[in-house]
């Protein structure tokens, strides 16, 4: 039952004792892995044994990898015992993470496309204006995600210095959240992902923590730089811009607070808004081991020791959006809620129906009948998908009801038949 | 397939209670979109329910918003007790704005309320009494 008041878009019903996930409603937020006391969720991930079709195999952790270790564990030993648990090779996102940085600062400086600016790289926020905010599906920046850019980047790498095809290649990422998993499947603005699959970093996490204890150790790998380091945790982001007004948000409430104000007309000053789903970032994704408040603390030092050397020439960079490298140049569709019906006049219809089965409902939002709340169970009759009977409280009524029938019936009944039951009755059989 | 019905709803928007002001026009948006009417539609009464919304917020006592949709389109009455507006005509022009000291501290009064009603509604109708209050009837086609 925790489950059903945790969705921010009451997209689960309980039925005959399992959970029915409503599909048009779901936006991949995650909360429902997170609560369930008996796992009933699992997030569409991969294994290992999916990748052994490759020749060559990268692994891409998010950035919130690098958090989730000891306080004195540096990055690049983290990527040097990767390659010792099972992949090929490995490839640092936080740098692709600078990049998008200095692409968004070319889009706010140079785009005239309306204000405020969203940020897409958190799935469940697409999937979030998709469902609910249409109108704001023109506020999301047309750019590639980091892990997507690292993917293109690391397989080119591959290909170029090993001569190997590009389907030979596996370019998996180390995801903190299954919502990632969405974008993969359905990238926004594009056909195919860069990317080929991905493990939760929880199932990473064992393997890499004992490869750390057995480090021969440095291989000379440079150490992990740049601004990219802070993307993990919230307001990671709007610290590597400069864009004059510019915000961070988390949760889903508020974001969908922030999210009505922009469609009333609001805001229009900022010009960047930096969204996340988890209230911490993604560090505080359902796949994370470590607590993200420590997370964020780890993430905070890093960036102060390596944070403020650079790992891309930002001159470049800027040159590469104006080639369109980062662009992406389709349009994430609607993916609205269905309606009451299709047709206003019958939605009208069902609509006074549903405030009226609403009415006979007790308004406590008890979860007993399988809906989060009254009003979704009453548009669920309305919808044909429950009966009213489902309600505790409305059969209690009924019952009641009838019982009341029944006990009226009964006195009737034995005042006709000059009876009363449990009296000694001499005048009864007096009149007959 | 026009059956005549009408959806109708009712809110009270209570004066100077920045805390809820904008929560009818979100409540609204939540309505039309279980109606299933279009998203451009819907922006367009957001905006324009909203901005009516906060003006009773700022300037008044108290007021009655009244939504009606039928399939051929929907209607918001606003009825407020409050001062009234002394010259409408001054009211819609652009810029102009009663806003206190405050309220502007806040982020409001650049006097684009009225006309951004005006903009976003295909028949605007506004009438007042001075020490009475307002009255505005905005209409919106579905199509």
């Amino acid at each position: 039952m925790r489950c059903l008041r945790i969705c921010p878009t009451q997209a689960l019903r309980a039925r005959n004792g399992k959970a029915l996930l409503l599909k048009d409603r779901c936006i991949d937020c995650g909360e429902c892995v997170r609560v369930c006391p008996n796992h009933a969720f699992i997030p569409q991930t991969n294994s290992f044994s999916d990748f052994s079709k490759f020749k060559h195999t990268i692994a891409l952790p998010s950035p919130v990898f690098y958090s989730q270790f000891g306080r004195d564990v540096r990055p690049a030993a983290i990527l040097n015992a990767l390659k010792t648990v099972g992949f090929d090779d490995v490839y640092d996102v936080a740098c692709a993470s600078e990049s998008v940085s200095i692409a968004i600062q070319e889009y706010l400086d140079s785009d005239e496309s309306p204000r405020p600016v969203i940020s897409p790289f958190c799935p469940t926020i697409v999937r979030l204006v998709q469902v609910r905010y249409p109108n704001l599906l023109d506020n999301l920046i047309p750019i590639d995600s980091p892990m997507e850019l690292a993917a293109r980047e690391a397989k080119r790498l591959a290909m170029h210095e090993r001569g190997l095809r590009e389907l030979e290649i596996g370019a998996i990422y180390l995801t903190p959240c299954p919502s990632k998993m969405t974008a993969l499947q359905h990238p926004p603005r594009k056909k195919h992902s860069f990317l080929d699959g991905m493990i939760p970093i929880s199932q990473v996490y064992p393997l890499v923590m004992r490869a750390l204890a057995h480090a021969a150790g440095e291989d000379g790998r440079p150490d992990v730089r740049g601004l990219g380091l802070g993307w993990p945790i919230l307001g990671g982001q709007v610290a590597s811009l400069k864009a004059e007004e510019r915000i961070a948000i988390a949760g889903l409430t508020d974001v969908m607070r922030v999210f009505d104000e922009i469609e009333n007309g609001k805001l229009k000053d900022i010009q960047y808004i930096e969204c996340h789903s988890c209230p911490t970032g993604c560090v505080g994704g359902s796949l994370t081991v470590e607590n993200p408040y420590i997370a964020r603390g780890r993430v905070l030092r890093l960036v102060e020791k390596y944070g403020s050397e650079p790992c891309q020439d930002r001159q470049k960079v800027r040159e590469l959006y104006h080639k369109n490298f980062f662009s992406l140049l389709g349009t994430i569709p609607p993916s609205p809620v269905q309606p009451l019906d299709d047709d206003i006049s019958r939605a009208i219809h069902k609509m006074h129906r549903r405030n009226q089965i609403y009415e006979m409902l007790p308004k406590i939002d008890c979860g007993a009948c399988g809906a989060p709340t009254c009003m979704t169970f009453a548009a669920d009759v309305v919808k044909g998908d429950a009966e009213t009977d489902e309600c505790v409280f409305v059969t209690m009524k009924t019952l009641e009801a009838k019982s009341k029938n029944l006990l009226d019936t009964i006195e009737k009944q034995s005042k006709k038949l000059r009876i009363n039951p449990g009296r000694h009755d001499h005048e009864a059989s007096a009149s007959r | 397939m026009d059956t005549g019905e009408t959806f109708s709803d009712s809110f009270t928007i209570q004066g100077r209670n920045f805390l809820d002001a904008g929560q009818v026009s979100t409540e609204i948006k939540s309505e039309l979109k279980d109606l299933g009417i279009d998203p451009a539609v819907i922006r367009r009464v957001a905006i324009a329910t909203y901005e009516a919304e906060m003006n009773v917020v700022m300037y008044a006592d108290q007021a009655r918003l009244t939504l009606r949709v039928t399939s051929q389109a929907i209607r918001v009455t606003v009825d407020d007790r409050g001062p009234g507006i002394p010259d409408i005509g001054l009211a819609m022009q652009e810029g102009y704005s009663t806003a206190t000291h405050e309220m502007r501290e806040m982020g409001f009064g650049a006097g684009m309320g009225l006309p951004n009603i005006k903009k976003n509604a295909d028949d605007f109708r506004i009438t007042s009494t001075v020490g009475r209050g307002t009255t505005l009837e905005i209409r919106i086609d579905i199509n």
